[in-house]
């Protein structure tokens, strides 16, 4: 039995009761479970995951980006793809991948297991770095460097999509990577 | 009510400047009524043009429909985006504060002028806005996110929209107050309180959006050199996200009026209920760096504990009314005499009634879809897997659509007829609208969220890429075409489901058949029970002796839902485990 009011209607000054057994019960149990997944999160995950969202992050200026691409690209470009530039570089060095309205630069060639430092910036404005089919996702902003450390499992041609709304060509801007045995 | 404000009513009613309502014997202030009228008005008129908008969105993503040009597009959604997630909500959710602030206590605006102003600057930003965004002036979408710039009039707009807002919002506590001051309530009902959570995370949400636009103001007219596209996004965010989080609460609060008005039912424990919406109030604005986790700038630590609502503490909210929500329905039920086996209250219920289905149906979407779909993603390892796919929309559709939507729908059943005087014109209709609606959106909602899982992006004109340089096929196979066949039928049902409530509305507000007692046979006698002193004793001493579950019906429910959110929980782990690349 309760002793509450209609949601429309003001309780009474003593409204205040114990909450029941039941109620104890799933309050005990929600909360566990909250626990669990905070645990799950910041504990296990990062003890055993291959999948880390430990983003690199620098601050970089626009054109000085623009300029670390440019010359990253001439230093180990290999060949060309309908237009972009391909890059195989060598697993050691960073890699620059460059967002612009509405292109991403360049085509990378990447070596299976092996792990590469790649840094995604923007020289204009916000884009959505969405690596495809595997569907890995990261924000891409202008000033700002987003590093990660990735190893491809698998060859074969991955495609860069952007999914953050850039302008109206936005659906035009899609990137490569290709993974070599 | 107190015997102030009582005293007070009976004057204000002698002097013509309230009315008895014959249905609920609520005292009704003439201002606070025509307010309400206007702000419900509007917000049904911005519903009814974000649901057209919805459905050229949804037929332009069907890729075997493809209606509108890239352009156009782009405009729509953007403008879909403010009419729908700021306009529809945010008329209806001042309603609701005045509702609550004036009807529910028996009392007369302090100032209604000032709820006026807020209510012409809305309604003037509102208009404008939309006008801006759909002349291709503005297509930044909702998010508007720097250095992707607008013209600097949708800047200001904004601005001016979030002033009125706030004034709204201001003009709620000042109402409070004051109601205390005079001894005209003591203690809050409990959706006044509801409403009261939903301000306070207003005044947060409106802070952090003119922090986050008019310095996006500024720059667009030249004052400022720069926005960092950072910063703009937390801000943003605290205000975008806010703001989903005022039309949870409101919707929360709105539940419990249903289920009084369609079944009786009183919460369970005043003092569980109301410490839902506390940690409510205390975590859920830090969902604000939901948006933000794969953001560079923020260390992942940071990222967890926000998105965590520091150890889930809004989510333990949420599963308080989860199970405080079913449990009032079961117990008033009971109380019926319904009381034999585990589920007959429930198959007893008035699933007739639009208020009954409304709520049965958002409270499961919501917390089905919307709701388990929102933990997951607001994960920060496994958000990078969702993050600006479809997905994200799904969620969010689930919640605001689904979720709000289709309990604010639900309320204004009783609330047109009620406030306007009028009987429904297409009673009939109402009985089915919110099971087409719910039937949609869920389609919908499975479509979108499988064609987002298999990586497909939001707000995107063209998946199948044309003949573009380096084109891709990824999007075009069987699981995206029949995710989309389900996104574009959904969106089709859901719309017929959103324009009968639309009809019904319309229809109602300016063609029913005027009177003083509105036929609503569905409203339950105990609607506006008060508590009673004879359960004081048992409900402080009962518990004790009591051997069997006070609603065991509602304990299976929430254990079964449980249990669903466990299963869906760990295969996104999984399926995030299977990612064929190691990122560090």
């Amino acid at each position: 039995m309760s002793y509450t009011s209609s949601p429309l209607v003001a309780p009474p000054r003593d409204w205040w009761q114990p909450a029941g057994r039941d109620e104890k019960l799933w309050l005990g149990i929600a909360g566990a479970w909250a626990v669990s997944m905070f645990v799950m999160m910041v504990i296990i995950w990062p003890a055993i995951g291959g999948q880390q969202n430990q983003i690199h992050d620098y601050r970089v200026d626009p054109s000085d980006f623009q300029a670390y691409t440019a010359s990253f690209i001439e230093e180990h470009q290999t060949g060309e793809l309908e237009g972009t530039p391909v890059v195989s570089p060598p697993p050691d060095t960073d890699i620059f991948l460059q967002a612009s309205q509405f292109a991403w630069t360049p085509v990378l060639e990447l070596q299976q297991g092996e792990t590469y430092r790649i840094l995604i910036s923007s020289i204009d404005v916000q884009h959505g770095f969405s690596l495809q089919p595997d569907n890995v996702n990261f924000q891409v902003l202008p000033d700002f460097i987003t590093g990660l450390e990735i190893t491809p499992h698998e060859a074969g041609e991955y495609t860069i999509v952007c999914n953050e709304f850039c302008g109206l060509g936005h659906h035009l801007m899609v990137g490569q990577i290709i993974v070599v045995e | 009510m107190t015997a102030e404000a009582a005293n007070r009513a009976n004057d204000s009613i002698l002097a013509g400047l309230m009315r008895r309502c014959n249905v609920t014997n609520l005292a009704v202030d003439h201002n606070a009524e025509r307010l309400i009228m206007f702000n419900a008005v509007i917000s049904v008129v911005f519903l009814a043009l974000g649901g057209i908008m919805a459905l050229l969105i949804a037929l332009t993503r069907w890729e075997a429909v493809h209606l509108l040009n890239a352009d156009w597009y782009y405009r729509v959604t953007g403008a879909h985006g403010a009419a729908m997630l700021i306009f529809w909500i945010l008329f209806f959710e001042v309603a609701g504060l005045i509702f609550g602030v004036s009807v529910i206590l028996n009392r007369r605006l302090l100032w209604p002028k000032a709820w006026w102003t807020a209510f012409g600057i809305m309604f003037v930003s509102a208009l404008t806005l939309l006008g801006i965004m759909l002349s291709g002036e503005a297509t930044v979408m909702f998010t508007a996110y720097p250095p992707l710039q607008a013209t600097s009039w949708f800047y200001l707009f904004m601005i001016l929209f979030a002033v009125g807002a706030l004034i709204a919002v201001i003009m709620f506590f000042i109402e409070l107050v004051n109601a205390r001051y005079r001894g005209e309530v003591g203690p809050l009902p409990l959706f006044t309180f509801a409403m009261l959570a939903a301000a306070v995370l207003a005044l947060w949400t409106l802070v952090s959006g003119a922090a986050a636009f008019i310095p996006t103001y500024l720059w667009s007219i030249g004052v400022l050199g720069h926005v960092d596209a950072g910063v703009y996004r937390l801000l943003f965010w605290g205000f975008g996200h806010g703001a989903q989080q005022i039309n949870l609460v409101a919707m929360v609060g709105v539940w419990y009026v249903l289920a009084a008005l369609t079944v009786g039912a009183r919460p369970v424990n005043e003092g569980v209920s109301r410490l839902a919406f506390l940690l409510i109030i205390l975590f859920i604005h830090m969902g604000a760096i939901h948006h933000i986790l794969v953001d560079p700038g923020f260390s992942e630590l940071s990222r967890a504990v926000n998105t965590s609502y520091f150890i889930y503490g809004a989510t333990l909210g949420s599963m308080i009314h989860a199970l405080s929500i079913p449990a009032a329905v079961e117990m008033a039920q009971r109380r019926k005499g319904f009381a034999s086996g585990i589920f007959t209250w429930l198959k007893k219920a008035p699933w007739k009634e639009p208020g009954f289905s409304s709520l049965v149906l958002s409270f499961w979407l919501f917390g089905v879809m919307g709701g388990i779909s929102g933990v997951i993603m607001g994960t920060v390892q496994v958000n990078m897997i969702q993050h600006n796919t479809l997905i994200v929309p799904a969620h969010f559709h689930m919640t605001v659509v689904a979720g709000t939507t289709l309990a604010f729908m639900g309320l204004s059943y009783y609330l047109i007829p009620l406030i306007f005087r009028r009987d429904h014109v297409f009673p009939g209709m109402a009985k089915v609208q919110p099971y087409v609606f719910a039937a949609g959106m869920t389609i919908w909602g499975l479509g979108t969220g499988f064609a987002g899982h298999a990586g497909m992006s939001r707000r995107h004109w063209d998946s199948t890429f044309g003949d573009m340089p380096l084109a891709t096929d990824i999007f075009q196979n069987a699981q995206i075409d029949i995710s989309l066949v389900g996104l574009g039928l959904g969106a089709l049902i859901a719309g017929v489901g959103g324009a009968m409530y639309v009809i019904n509305a319309v229809a109602t507000v300016f063609t029913g058949k005027r009177t003083d007692t509105p036929h609503l046979p569905g409203i339950d006698p105990d609607a506006l029970r008060p508590a009673d002193p004879a359960e004081r004793e048992a409900a402080l001493h009962g518990h004790d002796h009591k051997r069997g579950f006070e609603f065991p019906g509602t304990l299976i429910l929430v254990f079964a839902f449980l249990v669903l959110f466990m299963i869906l929980y760990a295969t996104s782990w999984f399926e995030l485990s299977s990612v064929n690349w190691t990122i560090e």
